[in-house]
C-alpha cells in the first residue's frame, strides 16, 4: 500500500538554526507517528509544516503523492489539527463552538450532544467556554476530532492538562481512528502505549 | 455529510462574529463613543461660530470617522489570533478570502454602521447645510467599508507582532487618505449646492476595488503572519 502522507527532503530553519534537514517520512493508512524530542527541537515546527501553516525551508510535504500546496482545499478537508492553542472561543458555549468547527470542516452526521458526551462534557453544552477548566477546554478542543471527518489527525501535545482517565479515553479514540485507516501525527511528553497500533517513532533530538 | 457551501460558511462566520460582538458590546461601543465625543468637543473648543463650524463640519466628521475606524481595527483578528481560531480558519477547506470577507463585514456592521446612524445628528449639531445630509450619509455608507477592508490588510500583517499598534497606523493611514479627501470634498461640494457625482463615483470605485482585492491580500498576509 502506498504512503498517504510523505515528506521529501524536508528542511526547517528557524532563526539561523537548522532544526532538521533531509527528513524523509512516509506514513501509511493506520500508522501513527510519534514525534519526540527536547524543548525547541522543532516538534511544533514540523507539525505546522505538515499542516501547511508554515512553509519548510526546502523540501515538500506530499499527500497521496502530490505536494499539499497543489492539493489545496482537498488536503485541508482531510486534516484535523489540534495545536497548542485550543482554537475555541471563550465567549461562545461548547455547542456553539462545535457548530463552528463543523461549519469550517467536513461535518460528521453526529448529534452534538452525543459528541460532547464522548469527550465527557455532557451537560456542559450551554456553558460558556470561559467557565470551563483547562482540562475541559482541552477536551472540547479535541472534540473536533469527533464532529468532523478527516483522515489525518495532527496534534500538538494533545494531552496537556488532561487527567489519566481522559488520556486513556483519547488513546482509545486514536486506536479506533487508526483501525479505520486514519493517520495520526502527534507530539507528546507523556508516555504513550498503543500496543495494538503501528507506531512510528521519530526523535528530533538525535 | 457534505461540508457547507461557500455562502453558508460566509453567513455562519458572519453570524458568529456578530454574536461575539454582541456578547462584548461594551468593547464594541468604543469606536462609536469616540466618534461622538471627538465631534462634540469641537464646538466647545472652537466657540460659538456657526459659520466656521458649518464650514469645517465635513472635515471634522470624516477625520473622526477615520480615527474611530482605526481604533477598532485591531479587534478584527486579535482575539482569533490569540485563541487559535484564526489558525483553524486558515486550515479550513473553505477559501480563506471568503472567510476574511465575512469577518470584515461583521466588523463593519458593528463599528461602521453605527457611525452612519449618529452622523446626521452630529451634522445637525455642527450646523452642516441641510442639502449635504444625503451626501454625508452616502460617503459614510461607501467610505467606512473601504476603511475596514483596507485596515484588515494592515491588521493581518501586524497581528503576529506583539506591539503592532504604531506600525499598523503607519501602514494604514496613507491608504486612508484618498477616502478622506474624496468624502470630505463630496460633502463640501454638496453643501455649496453643487452635484458631487464625481467624488461619489470615485468612492464607489474605491469600494469595489477594496472589496475585490483586499480579502485576497488579507488572506495572504494572514498566512504570512501565522508562519
Amino acid at each position: 500500500m502506498s504512503a498517504l502522507l510523505q515528506t521529501r527532503d524536508l528542511c526547517c530553519v528557524k532563526d539561523d538554526r537548522v532544526l532538521f534537514e533531509g527528513m524523509n517520512l512516509a506514513l501509511k493508512a493506520g500508522q501513527i507517528l510519534l514525534v519526540e524530542g527536547k524543548n525547541g527541537s522543532g516538534k511544533t515546527s514540523l507539525l505546522r509544516i505538515l499542516t501547511g501553516l508554515s512553509l519548510p525551508e526546502s523540501g515538500d510535504v506530499l499527500w497521496q503523492g502530490r505536494p499539499i500546496s497543489e492539493v489545496g482545499a482537498d488536503y485541508y478537508e482531510q486534516v484535523n489539527y489540534v495545536g497548542h492553542h485550543d482554537g475555541i472561543k471563550r465567549d461562545l458555549t461548547c455547542l456553539e463552538n462545535l457548530r463552528l468547527v463543523q461549519a469550517m470542516g467536513k461535518p460528521l452526521p453526529i448529534d452534538l450532544d452525543d459528541a460532547l458526551e464522548k469527550v465527557n462534557l455532557y451537560r456542559f453544552g450551554d456553558n460558556y467556554v470561559a467557565t470551563l477548566s483547562a482540562g475541559q477546554k482541552r477536551r472540547l478542543a479535541l472534540a473536533r476530532l469527533v464532529v468532523t471527518e478527516a483522515q489525518l489527525w495532527i496534534m500538538d501535545e494533545p494531552f496537556t492538562s488532561l487527567d489519566k482517565a481522559s488520556m486513556a479515553m483519547f488513546q482509545e479514540m486514536f486506536e479506533q481512528h487508526l483501525e479505520k485507516g486514519g493517520v495520526i501525527v502527534l507530539t507528546s511528553h507523556h508516555d504513550i502505549e498503543m500496543p495494538q497500533s503501528d507506531v512510528v517513532r521519530l526523535n528530533l533530538s538525535e | 455529510m457534505k461540508r457547507l457551501s461557500l455562502s453558508q460558511a460566509f453567513w455562519f462566520l458572519l453570524r458568529r462574529d456578530l454574536l461575539l460582538a454582541f456578547r462584548n458590546r461594551s468593547e464594541m461601543a468604543n469606536p462609536l463613543l469616540f466618534f461622538v465625543l471627538v465631534i462634540t468637543l469641537f464646538p466647545l473648543a472652537i466657540g460659538a461660530e456657526p459659520n466656521l463650524l458649518a464650514r469645517i463640519a465635513p472635515g471634522i466628521i470624516w477625520v473622526a470617522a477615520l480615527l474611530a475606524s482605526m481604533l477598532s481595527l485591531d479587534g478584527i483578528f486579535r482575539s482569533d489570533f490569540d485563541d487559535g481560531t484564526l489558525e483553524q480558519m486558515l486550515l479550513s477547506a473553505h477559501p480563506v478570502p471568503v472567510l476574511v470577507l465575512a469577518k470584515v463585514t461583521a466588523h463593519w456592521l458593528v463599528t461602521g454602521l453605527p457611525l452612519l446612524l449618529v452622523a446626521p445628528l452630529l451634522a445637525m449639531m455642527l450646523g452642516l447645510d441641510e442639502d449635504a445630509y444625503g451626501i454625508l450619509l452616502l460617503t459614510i455608507l461607501l467610505g467606512t467599508p473601504v476603511l475596514s477592508l483596507i485596515g484588515s490588510i494592515g491588521v493581518a500583517l501586524t497581528v503576529g507582532l506583539r506591539k503592532g499598534g504604531i506600525i499598523l497606523s503607519l501602514l494604514v493611514l496613507p491608504l486612508y487618505v484618498p477616502v478622506l479627501i474624496f468624502s470630505s470634498s463630496a460633502i463640501d461640494v454638496a453643501a455649496s449646492g453643487l452635484p458631487a457625482t464625481a467624488q461619489i463615483s470615485m468612492m464607489l470605485a474605491f469600494l469595489f476595488l477594496a472589496l475585490s482585492l483586499s480579502p485576497v491580500a488579507t488572506a495572504a498576509a494572514l498566512k504570512m503572519s501565522m508562519s
